[in-house]
């Protein structure tokens, strides 16, 4: 088992460089830098900045050095002293500003996993056990819906339906006579009718999804010989569902962490944005058109490690549950 | 693409193949068809059939035509200029068509029509409220004069499909914006656009899966290794942060037809890879076939292996994954534009509309700002979806 962990450690460092190398391409593509561009909209309003004062910065944060070397300071100065550069618009380090952020990012993601674990899991036995019942051809319509609204739109069209409908404002994680307030039960209560929205966004398209899979796994489960040895021994219809078939079709549950974790923090990205929530996402698309590049790069490399660890931990646990995985 | 020439293994009735039986275990019949007529059908006649009898499959084919086809012409079908600015009539709210108008006797008429507005002005907000005015008619018809346009760019036309007769009156069937562009030629402007950034996007992407996948399947060992690295980081990014990050990089100087393109090669930059995995799997599996080591012993090049003898017969997967690929093109654009750094005015796209819709209050005040664009994104995503499942269903037809 251990070895298994850790080959598959071994194998998760030459992705770490190749999603390092991206992450730098891309705050490296935009023409020109932060400097300049905070030169054009200077000079736009009119004031003026002493050019020893550019080179000095320039020569400071290694502007004009080439693109290997700076690459190798930004990554050498994360891995090995956990600097993640310098902000230019904040004009704080990096490391001051995406810790806060990235944790939100990571803790909604993850309440939207387990929103996805817990709606999937019955509708999908239900679906498999009953199907072409009422009940699975509404859950297959909503799985496709599902699948077919983009995040965004969803967040917008729930928006609207609450300022509608219930007159609540949905922007952000708290009422505004809640921002800054003491945590006292209405203020939990108010982040919880907060954060319902960005969660069903998110969640949404990943449980359609895992539905779809569940339903066709258990299916084939379910007409198995065992199944019907189980039945014929006489163990109650729940037991015979429950027992075997069911744990059998739930690996996919767990390697869901895996495909799924990409997807809810690029949907918690996108979605934050919309609903204003103070997670990576709107920080990182300011950062992204001031090219403010250090932070920007912090951000993308930081959600590609997310999302590699969620895969670690999800082949860890499928190896676990299954030694099949884990013997070869 | 008409008959390919493999299908030896493939007809039921061709008899044993030596000790490996690679051919069809079960035979692609179903009531009602002539067993004889089968195993004389090639491939893609196989293929069809299976296709058309899937009913969802063949509808969301249709729509997905129709809005290529509304894509094509969209200079023609939209009753007005989508930029083309109505002071008067900022987020008037969409008229509703009639088609018999009550004659004073209390006859009927024949006459299609919308109805007019009536404007009142708030004093405290100075906002303009609209009604509709039962009262006032405005006639409408069929390849009507209105703004000229040149049509593909080239042909200078003036006749829209159908519009009001005047074309000093107001027609919006689906409402109006915050500048009074009318939103449903917006909408058809739209239509092109969106629509052809997922085709466009998908042939690049296309290309990109094809080679890599076939040299990953194909050479395997070290090749294969090098072109799964670069799959698994590419995958293992979250999609949308890599597109922001690619976006934000396009220059606000460029022309808009140059972003277009630029935005098309981001959305497709990392839409391969499904693609490439799938061309590889099929691959690995094809390439210890006897047809590919009769092709290497009768002294075929490796591209011509890979080109000639191997990836035709994939085509059918290929279309089916390709199409599966399109919706997320499309929302990707629309998520880019939406965000302010995809495609911008005054090129409309879906997500250009959408834009419109960002700000909560403006979609309190003008509803079908937001439902119609995002009504058109997801009935294409979904007709795209089942067309592509059809697809995929239909692509290997001796299965069941």
């Amino acid at each position: 088992m251990w070895v298994y962990v850790v080959k598959r450690i071994f194998l998760m460092i030459p992705t770490l460089f190749g999603i390092s190398l991206i992450s730098f391409f891309i705050i490296q593509l935009p023409p020109g830098d932060y400097l300049t561009s905070l030169l054009a909209s200077m000079s736009d309003s009119g004031q003026t900045i002493d050019p020893a004062e550019i080179a000095r910065m320039r020569a400071t944060y290694g502007l004009d050095d080439p693109m290997v070397v700076q690459y190798f300071k930004w990554i050498s100065g994360i891995v090995l002293r956990g600097d993640f550069g310098y902000s230019f618009e904040w004009g704080r380090p990096v490391s001051d500003l995406i810790w806060d952020r990235m944790g939100s990012t990571l803790s909604i993601s993850l309440a939207a996993l387990v929103f996805v674990w817990a709606v999937s899991l019955p509708i999908g036995i239900y679906s498999a056990v009953h199907r072409h019942s009422v009940g699975d051809h509404v859950a297959t319509f909503f799985g496709f819906l599902g699948l077919a609204i983009p995040n965004f739109i969803l967040a917008l069209t729930l928006m609207y339906v609450s300022y509608k409908y219930f007159g609540q404002s949905v922007g952000g994680l708290f009422s505004p006579e809640y921002i800054g307030a003491d945590w006292t039960w209405g203020r939990v209560w108010d982040l919880f009718m907060h954060l319902w929205i960005p969660i069903v966004v998110i969640g949404t398209s990943g449980t359609a999804a895992l539905i779809r899979i569940l339903r066709a796994n258990l299916t084939d489960e379910l007409s198995k010989p065992y199944v019907v040895t189980a039945r014929a021994k006489g163990l109650s219809e729940f037991n015979v569902v429950m027992r075997y078939p069911v744990r059998i079709a739930l690996n996919p549950f767990v390697s869901a962490i895996g495909w799924v974790l990409p997807n809810l923090i690029s949907g918690v990205t996108i979605t934050a944005i919309v609903l204003n929530l103070p997670t990576a996402g709107p920080l990182l698309l300011r950062a992204l058109v001031s090219q403010d590049m250090y932070l920007a790069g912090s951000f993308i490399l930081l959600m590609g490690v997310l999302t590699l660890i969620g895969m670690l931990i999800s082949d860890v646990l499928l190896a676990l549950l299954d030694p099949r995985i884990r013997f070869t | 693409m008409t008959h390919l020439d493999y299908p030896s293994t493939a007809l039921p009735d061709d008899g044993p193949h030596g000790s490996e039986e690679r051919g069809p275990a079960i035979s692609p019949l179903r009531p009602g068809m002539d067993p004889g007529k089968i195993a004389v059908s090639s491939q893609w006649t196989l293929i069809w059939q299976k296709f058309f009898s899937n009913k969802v499959a063949v509808a969301a084919g249709v729509v997905v035509l129709f809005f290529y086809f509304i894509g094509l012409f969209a200079e023609f079908l939209a009753p007005t200029s989508p930029s083309l600015a109505q002071p008067r009539f900022t987020y008037a709210p969409p008229q509703s068509l009639s088609f018999f108008v009550t004659d004073a006797d209390g006859g009927w008429t024949w006459q299609p029509h919308v109805k007019g507005y009536t404007t009142t002005v708030d004093p405290a907000s100075l906002r303009r409220a609209f009604a509709i005015d039962e009262n006032s008619v405005i006639p409408v018809g069929f390849f009507v004069e209105g703004t000229p346009y040149r049509f593909w760019g080239l042909i200078e036309m003036k006749t829209h499909l159908f519009g009001p007769l005047d074309p000093s009156q107001p027609m919006n069937l689906l409402g109006t914006d915050s500048l009074g562009r009318d939103l449903l030629s917006r909408l058809i402007h739209g239509t092109r656009i969106s629509m052809s950034i997922g085709l466009i996007g998908v042939v690049s992407s296309l290309v990109i899966g094809v080679v890599l996948g076939a040299l990953s399947g194909y050479f395997g060992g070290w090749t294969d290794l090098v072109i799964q690295r670069i799959i698994e980081v590419i995958s293992a990014m979250p999609t949308i942060p890599l597109w922001l990050g690619l976006a934000a990089a396009v220059p606000i100087v460029w022309s808009p037809i140059t972003v277009y393109f630029v935005v098309t090669l981001i959305v497709s930059l990392l839409a391969w890879t499904g693609l490439a995995r799938e061309v590889r799997g099929r691959f690995l599996a094809l390439r210890g076939e006897d047809f590919v080591t009769a092709a290497i012993l009768d002294g075929s090049g490796r591209a011509r292996v890979i080109f000639r003898h191997i990836l035709p017969l994939l085509t059918s997967h290929i279309l089916a994954v390709v199409t599966l690929a399109i919706p997320t093109m499309i929302v990707a654009e629309t998520a880019l534009s939406f965000l302010g750094i995809g495609l911008k005015a005054p090129v409309v796209s879906w997500g250009v509309l959408l834009q419109d819709a960002q700000n909560i209050r403006t979609v309190a005040t003008a509803p079908w700002l937001l439902i119609w664009p995002a009504g058109a994104v997801v009935i294409t995503v979904l007709a795209f979806n089942f067309l592509g499942d059809g697809m995929r269903d239909a692509a290997d037809p001796y299965e069941t």
